[in-house]
């Protein structure tokens, strides 16, 4: 076992606290992310009444900021990870298949890709979410179905790699179907790049979930989302700094602390990129 | 040139997929008539809208049609201000345009030094610190960033206006806002391009002949370093054509991603979909662009091929 350096163990404490801050949102907050009290409208951090104790202060319908931003965490997460699975799923069978089988398969499948690409992902959310309608489901349905040429791009490659491999052509000689062949022989060895995209993808969905909620496409109100909670703190930026600080603060921590995770799992993937 | 015809075949393909693909998402909600009425219309004017747009006709007659008024560079009328959307969208353009030129010469202008200085100086505490700052640029928020800016240097220190479109000052913030992710790409690539030269025995040869280490990487690494950047720089164009629309809102620039969240609002769609068409061809197009330019600018590469 390699000794983990101070910083790499700070990378993995950060990832740790967003995901129980996520899981754990109800335990560790103590109000009500959607109770209003217009009496406690826009109170600085640590202000503390007879009945309540509000650390990072109020929003501008009197709820508790650090309640809504651990909600707002839990929305984060279960719409950056259940859009990665969705991408991950279309990309990796899309790009195994077109390794596997070439010809017309990849000739439409990396075509498809290309065109993907050509559409800038955020603009393409943005028109894809404004005509469907915004809200949890179509937020993860849009960002699952928009993202996977990524993965597609780096299974077909690496798949045409391990395709010609010795194992591999005894396997198809033992008598194995192609099904069984990607899944059980080539997927397990072309998983870690996989995973490095994935990384830097699932960093990609937090921005995109926050992005499209501070434009109103995403989380609707009531319900929290760091993204909605910055775009209503904008019109108070100057009364009530809190309400853009943390929120953005949390963002930015935790997306940082996803970037280093997926240079640091690509060191450990690819030895021969190291420090790049 | 056998290259050149390839391209140009896969960026036309690239762009009859997106047509097709826009085409597509603008129907998923089933009724596209719905997306185009004006709030509180009438079930008889929704009707009568339907048969005047054609969306009462099969798909593929649909798709055709489309094709075709497209071809025709005839991009339709908006229901919601009565005008041509080719207008709407073309008046907003130049103020992107000018957004996005700030941000590329915020990008080239701290990226390029700072990739420079981290290859050069590799493994100093010069290096690890321009590695957090470039880090730090690619997981910011522009939106947080954005409003952190306006907080500090629009409110709390009145040194420049905090949204509008008025002079050139009010152009500062959104440019450093959108440029700072742009700038981590340009940083990164500038050091592993520079890496790689540096490692080359023509640096050595120059420096046995008596250059100075200076001297080499102005006159030769810097040269031959370009190359890949230039490629990055044409690619990111479209990058930052589409962060604009988080920028514009922030700061109420009011370039056409400013006008997309706005015309989703209003209900504009045919104004959103041109934008997106406009995005994704400038997109295109600029990567056919770096590609070919990669050859000219490359000798190497041309014979290769």
């Amino acid at each position: 076992m390699r000794r983990i350096s101070l910083g790499t163990a700070l990378i993995f404490a950060g990832l740790l606290a967003f995901i129980v801050a996520a899981i754990g949102a109800d335990v560790f907050a103590s109000n009500d992310p959607l109770r209003q009290s217009l009496l406690l409208r826009l109170r600085p951090p640590g202000t503390a009444t007879a009945t309540a104790y509000f650390p990072l202060g109020t929003d501008d319908l009197g709820r508790d900021l650090l309640a809504r931003i651990l909600y707002g965490a839990r929305a984060s997460l279960m719409v950056a990870a259940l859009s990665v699975s969705v991408s991950l799923l279309v990309g990796v069978t899309l790009g195994l298949m077109a390794g596997w089988f070439g010809g017309w398969v990849s000739i439409v499948a990396m075509r498809a890709v290309d065109t993907m690409l050509s559409i800038p992902a955020i603009l393409l959310a943005v028109l894809t979410v404004a005509v469907l309608g915004p809200g949890f489901f179509n937020l993860v349905l849009v960002l699952g179905l928009t993202r996977w040429p990524r993965y597609t791009r780096v299974a077909y490659a690496q798949t045409l790699q391990v395709a010609a491999l010795p194992y591999v052509r005894a396997a198809e000689m033992a008598g194995c179907g192609p099904g069984r062949i990607l899944l059980r022989h080539v997927l397990p060895n072309i998983a870690g790049p996989l995973m490095v995209v994935a990384t830097s993808e699932f960093g990609l969905m937090i921005l995109f979930e926050a992005s499209l909620s501070f434009l109103g496409l995403g989380i609707q109100p009531p319900y929290p989302s760091w993204g909605s909670i910055m775009s209503a703190g904008r019109q108070y930026v100057v009364r009530a700094w809190w309400l853009t600080a943390f929120p953005g603060a949390c963002l930015f921590g935790v997306v940082l602390c996803v970037n280093l995770f997926g240079d640091w799992l690509r060191d450990r993937v690819d030895p021969r990129s190291q420090g790049r | 040139m056998p290259e050149l015809k390839s391209r140009l075949l896969q960026a036309l393909i690239a762009i009859f997929g997106v047509l097709t693909i826009v085409f597509f998402i603008m129907r998923l909600s089933g009724d596209p008539t719905l997306l185009l009425v004006p709030d509180g219309a009438t079930a008889e004017q929704i009707a009568a809208l339907r048969h005047v747009l054609g969306f009462d006709r099969p798909l593929l007659v649909q798709y055709g049609a489309y094709l075709l008024d497209l071809a025709r560079l005839d991009l339709g009328q908006s229901l919601v201000q009565h005008a041509p959307v080719a207008g709407i969208v073309a008046e907003r353009i130049p103020y992107t345009m000018a957004l996005a030129g700030g941000a590329l010469l915020v990008a080239l202008g701290v990226g390029l030094p700072a990739g420079l200085a981290m290859a050069v100086w590799r493994g100093t505490w010069l290096e690890r610190a321009l590695a957090g700052f470039v880090l730090a640029g690619q997981s910011l928020p522009t939106f947080w960033s954005g409003l952190l800016m306006i907080l500090f240097f629009g409110v709390y220190l009145g040194w420049l206006p905090t949204s509008g479109s008025d002079d050139l000052a009010s152009l500062v913030m959104p440019s450093v806002a959108l440029g700072a992710i742009t700038m981590s790409s340009f940083a990164r690539m500038t050091r592993i391009a520079v890496l790689d030269e540096l490692s080359r025995d023509y640096v050595a040869a120059g420096r046995a002949r008596g250059l100075s280490y200076g001297a080499v990487i102005l006159r030769h690494v810097l040269r031959n370093a370009a190359i890949p950047v230039v490629t990055i720089a044409a690619l990111e164009v479209g990058n930052l054509l589409a962060g604009a629309v988080i920028v514009e809102t922030v700061f109420a620039w009011p370039g056409i991603g400013q006008l997309a969240i706005q015309s989703i609002a209003s209900r504009d769609f045919l104004v959103v979909q041109t934008i997106v068409l406009f995005v994704s061809m400038v997109y295109i197009s600029m990567n056919l662009l770096a590609d070919l330019a990669y050859g000219v600018i490359d000798p190497r590469i041309r014979r290769d091929r």
